[in-house]
């Protein structure tokens, strides 16, 4: 008979892995050792966090789950924070770590922490494996539980000595879970259908505004249809950025606290606000009474406990998002079909139009919107963008434009140090891709230590670090909420990040004046493998 | 307002773990909570009674839905409710006490366990209410002790709340 690790290896074949991202320590030393009698390739991060970051980043550009591994303690417990990441944005994962052998479980020896107790606020579920005969069944369970419904982290921790032991029955991986308290709804309801048909039919002022969920679903291109075939405009959230391309004739912008001001404007105005697959966080719309109470607002999602969290619901519709949205549109193609928006979606477009965004050079450094907009005509049309957290995720949002590519960024969580790893895991779902991680000074240093992740498998993930020295949104709420008292902003101990990405052996370059940013792009996009470029920007440069 | 909600459950290790720490995570207070074995093993029931607005309960029954182990939650209806809670109460009961004691004991449908020279422990089960009030009734006569369970609740009639519907 095999042993738990090589069941768990075996498991992980069953699922089709190709890539797992980890770093190993004594207690699950034996899934390694296991693992080396394996096809299934091992990238070796520098922390535990940035594995799950990587996982992440995987994830969601291969469509299915990520994998990250980890040691028992303190490797379990670097882990936390990319759970959480992925359980607020929904990205299924699925984490394994290593535990102290269970006749010491609970005495506090080295390195033991309860990792399913400590991560439970972060996990759609968990197991501690007690049984080695029990693994083929949790696996199972964990990678359909990751996947399906609205998909999350989920997180498999297993003693060492589970790992020793041999099954006492043939290793079969199970064809199908039987969890009886788990039965996500796809299908919408008819009665629910209809009566947004009705509502769509009723309305003069419709707006859809997306947010990740039609991801998730791989609803993007339904949600588009939905808007197109009746001629409805959009609204994004952060997290939905990319569903509809930046340019297309009905999309209007990102929402929220940072987004553009008449896409906000049309919240407001809209007498129909169908919200599909967005949670309606307080950074999307900060308090209910933003919008009208004589908006009709229809809440499209997967997760029933969305509806109604954080915004009154005029109609819910629960269910898987390609789905409903192609539920509804049959509908309204046989029964009602929707008047005609036209008059109502000018308008919109007579709104965004009168946007110009602010692309003049700077005194002081680049203009980092104008530069990303110069990336994006230039990245190819499908290349994967990676925004970290801080001025650059505002700046990212608003202004790199995408095509038939992806934004990804860590939007609920809003966790510094996400870009690189994310990428890296982006890059290795999809290698043809041409991937891109944004940063600021300040991110890129918690998550510099990748480098060395990308000089060992040979990523080419490409870096832009926006350098002005500054934490500079926490420094912005600083200025404008605590009297421009500014402390722990400053970043005068930053290293030279061209001389550090050369210590790597990788090629860089630092560019400060608006002439300088058409070669430099060109360089980073045709550059062969990873390339870091440092875009010095004015510690004065606004998020808006 | 108070709510009672029936949760059926896998009866697995740490559930009951992810069911407090989800109530505290989520700001919603429990005021008790029991739990036991139901008429399969493999499932058990937790009794919760939680004061909150209609959006609590909203909220508590949708995000207890989403916890994996959970089966099924319902919220019963205070009309359909039958409920008790079980209470042990040692009292202070002197020769001069004691017939008093037995005759609130009496009253109130409560059986004598035990009895010594100065005290008297009582055992009553009965809705919270009627609980609160035999406590009280003792109160004068000097309480020591006091075991109190968290309520249990079905609902009236035919309807169950079990795994198979």
């Amino acid at each position: 008979m095999i042993t738990g690790a090589q069941a768990m290896v075996k498991c992980l074949e069953s699922e089709g892995v190709e890539v797992v991202f980890g770093y190993p320590g004594a207690a699950i030393c034996p899934f390694y050792d296991s693992l080396t009698a394996s096809a299934i390739h091992h990238i070796l991060v520098r922390q535990e966090q940035n594995g799950g970051h990587s996982a992440n980043g995987y994830a969601r550009i291969a469509n299915k789950p990520g994998v990250c591994i980890a040691t028992s303690g303190p490797g379990a417990t670097n882990l936390i924070t990319a759970l959480a990441t992925a359980y607020m944005d929904s990205i299924p994962m699925v984490a394994i770590t290593g535990q102290v052998a269970t006749d010491v479980l609970g005495r506090d020896v080295f390195q033991e922490a309860d990792i399913t107790g400590a991560a439970e606020p972060f996990t759609k579920h968990s197991y501690l494996v007690k049984d080695v005969n029990e693994l083929p069944r949790v696996f199972k369970e964990a990678f359909y539980i990751a996947a399906t419904g609205r998909p999350g982290p989920v997180l498999i921790d297993v003693p060492v000595d589970i790992q020793r032991r041999e099954l006492s029955k043939e290793f079969k991986y199970p064809d199908q879970v039987q969890i009886i308290g788990y039965k996500p709804s796809i299908k919408g309801h008819n009665l629910q259908i209809k009566k947004v048909a009705d509502a769509l039919s009723n309305a003069k002022k419709p707006l859809i505004c997306v947010g990740g969920g039609a991801f998730a679903a791989e609803g993007h291109e339904m949600v588009r249809r939905l808007a197109e075939e009746y001629n409805i405009p959009a609204i994004s959230t952060m997290m939905g950025i990319g569903v509809f391309p930046s340019s297309h004739p009905l999309y209007m912008g990102m929402l929220g606290m940072h987004g553009v001001k008449h896409a906000n404007q049309i919240v407001r105005e809209a007498d129909l606000l169908m919200i599909i697959g967005a949670r309606v966080g307080d950074r999307a719309v900060s308090s209910p009474d933003v919008i009208s109470p004589n908006t009709t607002i229809v809440h499209i999602d997967i997760d029933p406990a969305e509806i109604g969290k954080n915004i009154g619901t005029t109609i819910p519709l629960v269910g898987d998002c390609r789905t409903v949205i192609h539920q509804l549109i049959e509908h309204c193609n046989s029964h009602n079909r929707p008047g005609d928006f036209s008059e109502w979606t000018q308008y919109v477009r007579g709104l965004r139009d009168t946007y110009t965004p602010d692309t003049s050079p700077r005194e002081y450094g680049i203009n980092p919107k104008y530069f990303l907009r110069r990336l994006s005509e230039k990245m190819p049309d499908d290349a994967v963008y990676v925004a970290d957290v801080g001025q650059n995720q505002i700046w990212s949002a608003n202004h790199i434009r995408i095509r038939k590519g992806r934004f990804l960024t860590s939007g609920g969580m809003g966790t510094m140090g996400y870009s690189v790893p994310a990428a890296i895991g982006a890059k290795l779902a999809d290698p043809k891709r041409e991937v891109i991680a944004g940063c600021g000074d300040g991110s890129f240093q918690m998550q510099m230590m990748e480098l060395a992740t990308i000089c060992q498998d040979q990523v080419g993930v490409k870096i832009i670090i926006f350098r002005n020295r500054k934490l500079g949104m926490v420094k912005e709420i600083q200025k404008k909420s605590y009297g421009s008292r500014y402390i722990a902003t400053s970043l005068e101990g930053d290293p030279n990040f061209t001389v550090l990405a050369s210590a790597y052996g990788i090629p860089s370059e630092s560019i400060k004046a608006s002439e300088e940013i058409d070669g430099a792009i060109e360089r980073l996009l045709s550059a062969n493998g990873p390339f870091v470029l440092e875009c010095v920007v004015d510690p004065e440069e606004s998020s808006i | 307002m108070k709510h009672t909600f029936s949760v059926l459950v896998e009866n697995r290790a740490g559930v009951l773990s992810r069911i407090a720490g989800l109530f505290a995570r989520r700001a919603f207070n429990i005021e008790s909570l029991a739990v036991g074995i139901t008429e399969d093993p493999a499932f058990s029931r937790v009794t919760i009674v939680a004061e909150g607005s209609d959006y609590t309960v909203e909220q508590v029954e949708k995000q207890l839905n989403k916890l994996i182990d959970v089966i099924k939650v319902r919220t019963i209806n205070p009309a359909e409710l039958i409920s008790r809670e079980l209470v042990l109460i040692k009292v202070n009961a002197g020769q001069t006490e004691r017939s008093d004691i037995m005759n609130i004991a009496e009253i109130m449908d409560a059986k004598i366990l035990d009895i010594s020279r100065a005290t008297m422990t009582l055992e009553l089960a009965d809705t919270s209410e009627r609980i609160d009030l035999f406590t009280e009734l003792l109160r004068p006569f000097a309480i020591r002790e006091i075991a109190r369970t968290g309520t249990v609740a079905l609902q009236k009639g035919t309807d169950t709340i079990s795994v198979k519907k």
